[in-house]
């Protein structure tokens, strides 16, 4: 199952519909696929090609594009440990290895349970709390070894609670999805036919003229 | 690139171009005005048919706009008044030496060893402005060296330096965009989805733009040198577009054919049939004695002068027991030497086509149109005619640019959704045997009730744009080889009643049909009519001058009972075909690069055919086959040379009296042919005479649609040996709607029974392209010949569709 499942294709044709051009709603169907099945499929490109009516190279194009859409399978938890300036000052680079003693693979790797994958990312942003790590995205600041193998000790319980997991699985966009009711829908209006200002905008009244 | 309406007064923009004050067009890139002006400015990604990107920065020069002098990349900047340009600036050349070392990082120095090495722009420029040394001492980056993107086009990756022209032609000028920049940064490459090859018809041009060695076409790969290259312009006969060509031959063996800008036709792109059918003329197949059939039954080689005086006396019957069928695959001299044979010794019955095209009256009398007024901008064309992609390629490029950059509207008037589908504006699918009455229904108004199973909503649609007042050109050819011409005919007049100003391409696919037609060998009676006075024994001889009609006309028992009926079958070809091995004597002609001649294509442009190489054996060109049968005839016919050929044509022909034979292609473009004269039935009068008994739809049965796709069985995609393998399955269609009513699933193996009983196992496949109601096969694709099931006969052919 790695093409949408009929649920998913659902949200797709929902989130196409509401874009004037089809192939805008690229990315938010990649995310889609990749919240599926934890990274995005070929079968699953495929399957977004023949939704928006484009070729699979140009869904490819797209996706291998951006470094946070997986083409290979990952872990439930893929790790980032940032080593860009502040961080690798901070001792990155030894959390990176003592990250690889601890978890028994290298930079790239994932684990043989598919729980982790360990990668070494640039700047996180949060270089005041340095060094800093992140768990699906979600950051960790000031991460000792000691913190390291904590954290490592807390998400391998996680795993095994049912849905009351803190960091939800790779992949997983939000807990809750938006919907926009059809009354209150802008809609999809095609750039060449968009006549008038955005409808968010307060439209001026023209000056009558004397 | 069509430069944007200016509205300004001044009709030109004063430039500065390396101290030199030049006038430009308003809205030309700089690029592309200093070029005009002898400026050459060095660079890789531009490409003067497709839109600039600014990709590999090579063209940087100094510009002054009034801010004071910068860099700007001049394929990127339109021309200013005022604007100030330095090309030669210490600051452009150390920007052009910097750009030379960055693509140089990563290329790799095989250029002793790489097809590109000797006409490669990277290499040139290298030389002409770079830097002299390299100061990367690192390892280069490296990828598994060529690797194929189809079956076609090798794609070596090193060599890439990121131009974006393959990506850029694949979607912008193809639209098939099956190439694509994955990855990023220093990973970025060139590539196709895993197992989705670049499998797109035109794959050929992203070799021949591309500016390295990155992309090699497999037909040429290591074959030659280009100093070893001896070339000769020419134009492509592989249909009837006439697509400029360039053909290039090493030990006297054409080795590779390059598109040619010509503005009015193809606009240097080529289909990948134009490009690399030339591998036929090598074929070893290719007939290179004269061939008469012994006492035993068997050919035997002879000498000219003997096969001619056997061929001759296969002549020696009434003449009109003679009937002539093709002509399309000669040059015009060799068209009109065959005319004026046939004129002298009575023989009224020539048709070029082989039962797969037009009433000829109607290809006459019908105002004709340029390619350049198809594709006009804001134009609307009609499009009722089978898939360009397929028949077409180079015309359906023009097109496809047409509708999406200068805003032309297509209606599709053909039996399924065709390559052009998705840029069309309107499309009307109506059932086999129903086009003249949705035409019908169109030129009379009446849009409120449904016909041929089109929806009045689409009708109605398809009238307010014919209505318009936009000018309307309509290419008109079989959209269905299954159903009777005469349909095609009467749609067509029912347009031009509608739109009186509408002008018309034929969409005949044949080579030099066109040819044929205007040089008088396309008279009297149709090969279809041939055939079956033939079959009932009224025809004794039947000639085939390159016709190949056993696999070729739709009517395949027809053609068989011919053959068996005439006493005397002569064939001139360049390939023992279906056909040709069943004639009495064979007689070998010289081909495409191999005689000089020339062509007109389907807007009656004039071009020329050159030769680059000699033919094979004793082949000869086919102005010198029908002197010699002249002779053998006792004709009097005097030509000693293709001069006199030509002379001959331009005092006998009025639409050639005008040619200016040496020069035909000065200044690019081939001129259009001069007025026929001839007076012909007119449009009215010859719809009038067609009618066609259509049979009403029964309720079980399918609608047979049946067209033509690029690579099929045909002999010269055969003989080629890089093209063979890719001849077409014969996959049954239906649309999706009809396999539940059917008890069909797709992909299973069913079984099709034709009218005459006749049955054949399939597997079948749902498309999207095709009406509810119809059953869709490709013609001369392997695997199936549908051609048995095809009757000249009847108006469409019904068939059915069982599981297992």
């Amino acid at each position: 199952m790695s093409r949408l499942n009929a649920n998913n294709e659902l949200l797709a044709k929902e989130v196409i519909a509401r874009y004037p051009i089809k192939k805008s709603a690229l990315i938010p169907l990649l995310h889609l696929v990749q919240e599926q099945n934890g990274y995005v499929t070929s079968e699953g490109m495929t399957h977004l090609a023949e939704l928006l009516d484009i070729t699979s190279a140009e869904v490819l194009g797209t996706c291998s594009f951006y470094e946070m859409f997986k083409l290979e399978p990952v872990g439930r938890y893929v790790i980032n440990v940032c080593g860009t300036m502040s961080c690798q000052l901070l001792g990155a680079d030894e959390l990176i290895h003592h990250a690889e003693e601890r978890l028994g693979i290298k930079v790239g790797a994932t684990t043989d349970d598919g729980l982790f994958t360990l990668e070494k990312a640039e700047c996180q942003a949060a270089c005041t709390e340095a060094p800093c790590l992140q768990v699906n995205y979600r950051h960790e600041y000031r991460v000792t070894h000691g913190d390291f193998d904590a954290l490592v000790d807390r998400l391998v319980a996680d795993s095994k609670k049912n849905g009351s997991a803190v960091i939800p699985p790779h992949g997983t966009l939000s807990e809750t999805r938006q919907h926009i009711p059809a009354g209150r829908a802008v809609g999809a209006v095609a750039p060449d036919e968009v006549d008038g200002a955005p409808v968010w905008l307060p439209v001026d009244e023209p000056e009558e003229t004397a | 690139m069509t430069p944007p309406n200016d509205t300004e007064a001044s009709p030109t923009v004063s430039i500065t171009i390396n101290g030199a004050a030049v006038e430009a067009n308003p809205g030309e890139l700089l690029i592309d005005a200093a070029e005009r002006h002898g400026v050459y400015i060095p660079r890789f990604c531009y490409h003067p048919r497709m839109n600039p990107v600014g990709m590999c920065r090579m063209c940087l020069v100094d510009v002054d706009t009034g801010r004071g002098p910068g860099l700007q990349p001049s394929c990127m900047i339109s021309v200013s008044e005022g604007m100030t340009v330095d090309t030669e600036s210490e600051r452009t050349q150390r920007a052009q030496e910097g750009i030379l070392e960055l693509l140089l990082v990563n290329h790799p120095l095989d250029c002793p060893v790489c097809d590109k090495g000797g006409e490669c722009p990277l290499q040139d420029q290298t030389v002409a402005y770079g830097p002299g040394e390299s100061r990367f001492v690192e390892e280069k980056r490296h990828y598994e060296k060529p690797i194929p993107i189809s079956d076609l086009v090798y794609l070596d990756r090193e060599r890439c330096i990121l131009c974006d022209r393959c990506t850029r032609f694949a979607s912008e000028v193809a639209g098939d965009p099956l190439i694509h920049f994955i990855d990023r940064g220093n990973e970025t490459q060139v590539n196709t989805f895993p197992d989705e090859p670049f499998s797109s018809y035109f794959s050929g041009n992203t070799v021949q733009i591309c500016p390295v060695g990155a992309l090699t076409a497999e037909p040429y790969r290591f074959k030659a040198r280009p100093w070893d290259l001896a070339e000769n312009e020419s134009t492509a006969v592989v249909d009837s577009t006439g697509a400029r060509v360039v053909l290039q031959s090493s030990r006297d063996e054409l080795v590779r054919v390059l598109g040619v800008d010509s503005d009015a036709v193809n606009w240097s792109w080529l289909s990948d049939k134009e490009r690399f059918t030339y591998e036929a003329n090598r074929s070893e197949d290719r007939l290179t004695d004269p061939l008469v059939r012994s006492e035993s039954g068997e050919f035997a080689t002879a000498r000219w002068s003997d096969a001619a005086a056997f061929a001759a006396e296969a002549f020696a019957v009434e003449p009109d027991r003679i009937g002539v069928i093709g002509g399309a695959r000669l040059p015009v001299e060799g068209q009109f030497m065959w005319s004026s044979l046939l004129t002298g010794l009575g023989v009224n019955d020539v048709d070029p086509q082989i039962g797969d095209g037009l009433d000829l009256d109607l290809v006459r009398s019908l105002p004709r149109a340029t390619i350049a007024d198809a594709a006009a901008p804001g134009g609307v064309v009609v499009l009722l005619c089978g898939d360009l992609k397929e028949e077409l390629p180079t015309l359906y490029l023009r097109l496809r640019h047409a509708a999406v950059e200068d805003g032309a509207a297509l209606i599709e008037l053909s039996a399924r959704a065709t390559g052009l589908a998705r840029y069309a504006k309107a499309k009307l699918h109506p059932l086999p045997g129903s086009i003249d009455d949705v035409a019908g229904a169109l030129a009379a108004g009446t849009l409120n009730e449904a016909v041929g199973g089109v929806d009045p909503a689409d009708l109605a649609k398809v009238a307010e744009l014919l209505g318009s007042g936009r000018p309307v050109t309509v290419v008109v050819g079989r959209t269905n080889l299954a159903e009777d011409a005469g349909l095609i005919t009467r749609a067509a007049a029912a347009l031009h009643e509608l739109v009186p100003t509408a002008k018309f391409l034929p969409a005949l696919r044949r080579g030099n049909i066109n040819g044929a037609i205007e040089t008088g060998l396309a008279r009297g009676r149709s090969t279809t009519e041939i055939l079956r006075d033939a079959a009932a024994g009224e025809i004794e001889t039947l000639v085939l001058l390159g016709a190949d009609p056993l696999a070729d006309h739709p009517d395949r028992a027809l053609v068989s009972s011919a053959f068996d009926m005439v006493e005397n079958l002569v064939a001139v070809d360049t390939f023992k075909t279906a056909s040709s091995a069943r004639a009495d004597v064979i007689l070998p002609a010289a081909t495409f690069g191999e005689v000089d001649g020339s062509f007109v294509n389907l807007e009656r442009r004039i071009s020329p055919l050159r030769a680059k190489v000699t033919a094979p054996g004793q082949g000869r060109a086919d102005w010198m086959i029908a002197a010699e049968l002249a002779v053998a005839l006792d004709q009097d016919i005097d030509v000693a040379s293709l001069d006199d050929v030509r002379a001959q044509l331009s005092a006998a022909v009025p639409a050639f009296a005008d040619v200016d034979w040496n020069n035909m292609d000065r200044g690019g473009d081939g001129p259009l042919l001069g007025s026929s004269g001839a007076t012909g039935p007119s449009l009215a009068e010859i719809a009038a005479a067609t009618s066609v008994a259509v049979p009403a739809v029964d309720g079980y049965g399918l609608r047979l649609v049946v067209d033509r796709k690029l690579w099929d069985l045909g002999t010269m995609v055969q003989q080629s040996p890089s093209l063979a393998h890719l001849a077409a399955d014969a996959t049954l269609s239906l649309a999706p709607a009809d396999f539940d009513a059917l008890g069909v699933d797709q992909g299973s193996t069913v079984t099709l029974s034709g009218p005459g009983g006749e049955t054949a196992e399939l597997n079948v496949s749902a498309s999207r392209d095709l009406p509810r109601g119809v059953a869709h096969i490709p013609f001369r694709a392997s695997g199936f010949d549908v051609g048995t099931f095809l009757s000249a006969s009847t108006a469409v052919v019904d068939v059915r569709v069982n599981a297992g």
